[in-house]
């Protein structure tokens, strides 16, 4: 620090002084890169010839096959995803609203808010894919397997942040209600609720949005929904299916996504 | 007595409680819609708690042996896919996501471009990319990578695109009245302002990768799943659990990992 007080009577220092921690951070991504992508034997060779694959299979994809027979075996799945999605997020957040409150630190007991937060960390650390496996095993192909999956793996994301939410509120009023002797349910309904509402509702919202992603996914495993017909279709090379089968699943997920966006705002 | 104001407040305009209405009752009629034409086998659900008993008493003990056999080189590669597709797409997304912030692309054309490609890259699932990705490159770790990568492109660009347009005039003016080319302004003026935004995204994205790799290998493109879905397949009960074990630990560490890291860097 010396050497700068004297000099800078001579010499202004420089407008961007190095910075060496970041720089040392950027040199070993950088290296970290290189030897990974030498340890997965992920070289230029195999993605040259990867693309002369790629050729191949886009001229077998398009044009996307069309057939009336294979659109009602869609317009089923697709139906099918759609109704494991509704489910998922009523059941889902019908049960995160109790899970959440039992994880919030300023509701709940801390021996209460620990199973919950254990339950919690579960339920999240696993890809709903993963979930819909256990389920297919427990109860079978289908669509139950799909719909309990999914509410599985919501309930972890829903109930981790309806959690901060509630803890994230203003006390003051809590202790109002609290002190004109209201019990634990008027509690709830005149102190949390009105001051977390909102934010359910947006949580609420995106939780659709996101089960309906899943929902088109959890078929691969036997889950129920459009993924079954997908993971067919791609396993017999109909890949003019694959193509009818992934425009359809993009529409569906960008026309959710502008509808949850309005949804959202009626509930500002 | 006269009342001394007649006015009326309610909360909600008619529009807002028509609305309101609408939805709850759209809501109502698609849960009864799905549970009444969902097609669920009853006698499955019936023993569905035994099975359930039974998947778990087939789980324990873990058969810790198969960790040092199969699981840990798994592991390793699950780990390498996540973290290389994460840098893959950081890559790619940067420069798209200035061609979606208005205020530095001021061509409408552009910016659509790149909101398009955001959209479609969320639009299909990771387990959907590494299937087409598996088509093209085969089985391998190189699928796995392209398909975390190809996925986070449109979460990263959006968000981070999003920071950008947040990022304050001043600097930027300032660089500019000093006479500073574009390049200039993008290093020494939108970045520095960005930066953490950037930093917290690649983290976060990198923890949710973590996740989604551990699926990947069930159709193929590499890491854990592959173990997983061999496992799976011979009703090895005991190294399933062992696996879902081992990828239960590893996200609670890439958790606390990373919020140590975004704890100390923002």
């Amino acid at each position: 620090m010396t050497g700068v007080a004297t000099s800078a009577a001579r010499q202004r220092p420089p407008a961007f002084p190095a910075h060496w921690t970041s720089r040392i951070a950027w040199i070993g991504l950088a290296l970290y890169t290189i030897y990974a992508t030498s340890i997965l034997n992920v070289t230029w060779e195999r993605f040259i010839k990867g693309l002369e694959n790629g050729e191949k299979f886009l001229s077998r994809m398009f044009p996307p096959n069309i057939e009336p027979d294979k659109l009602s075996l869609i317009s089923d799945g697709m139906i099918e995803s759609l109704q494991i999605a509704v489910l998922a997020t009523f059941f889902g957040i019908l049960l995160s609203l109790p899970l959440g409150l039992a994880a919030a630190r300023n509701l709940s007991p801390g021996w209460l808010s620990w199973t919950a937060r254990a339950m919690i960390a579960v339920f999240r650390s696993f890809h709903p894919v993963i979930v819909a496996i256990l389920f297919v095993k427990a109860v079978g192909f289908g669509a139950l397997a799909g719909v309990m999956a999914l509410i599985i793996s919501g309930m972890g994301f829903v109930s981790k942040l309806f959690a901060e939410v509630v803890e994230e509120m203003n006390p003051k009023q809590v202790e109002a209600v609290r002190a004109t002797g209201a019990s634990f349910f008027n509690l709830l309904i005149m102190a949390v609720a009105p001051q977390v509402m909102a934010r359910f509702v947006g949580l609420t919202v995106y939780q659709f949005d996101s089960n309906i992603r899943n929902s088109t996914m959890v078929g691969i495993v036997g889950g129920g929904g459009i993924g079954a017909p997908l993971f067919t279709a791609y396993q017999r090379f109909d890949y003019d299916v694959v193509l009818t089968i992934l425009l359809i699943i993009i529409a569906i997920i960008m026309a959710a996504e502008l509808m949850s966006g309005r949804i959202r705002r009626v509930f500002q | 007595m006269t009342p001394v104001n007649t006015r009326r407040w309610v909360r909600f305009t008619p529009a807002e409680r028509i609305s309101r209405s609408l939805l709850y009752v759209v809501t109502v009629v698609a849960v009864v819609w799905s549970i009444k034409t969902i097609e669920v086998i009853p006698e499955f659900l019936y023993d569905a708690p035994e099975q359930a008993a039974d998947l778990f008493r087939r789980m324990w003990p873990f058969d810790w042996a198969f960790y040092p056999k199969a699981i840990h080189d798994a592991l390793i590669e699950t780990l390498h896919i996540a973290t290389l597709g994460t840098i893959l797409a950081l890559i790619l997304a940067l420069p798209l996501s200035f061609l979606a912030a208005r205020n530095f692309t001021s061509n409408p054309i552009l910016n659509t471009f790149a909101q398009f490609v955001f959209v479609s890259s969320r639009s299909v699932n990771s387990l959907i990319w590494a299937l087409l990705f598996v088509a093209i490159f085969g089985p391998g770790a190189l699928s796995g990578v392209l398909s975390i990568a190809f996925r986070s492109i449109g979460f990263v660009g959006k968000l981070f695109g999003e920071a950008l347009e947040e990022a304050q005039r001043g600097p930027i003016e300032a660089l500019t009245a000093a006479g500073a080319p574009k390049s200039m302004l993008l290093v020494k003026g939108y970045w520095p302002q960005v930066e953490p935004a950037f930093w917290s995204v690649a983290l976060l994205r990198w923890d949710i990768n973590i996740r989604e790799s551990a699926v990947l290998g069930l159709v193929g493109a590499g890491g854990i799943g592959v173990a997983l879905d061999a496992a799976l397949n011979n009703l090895y009960w005991d190294q399933v659990g062992l696996i879902l074990a081992v990828i239960f630990v590893v996200v609670i560490l890439t958790e606390i990992v990373t919020s140590t890291i975004r704890s100390r860097i923002i």
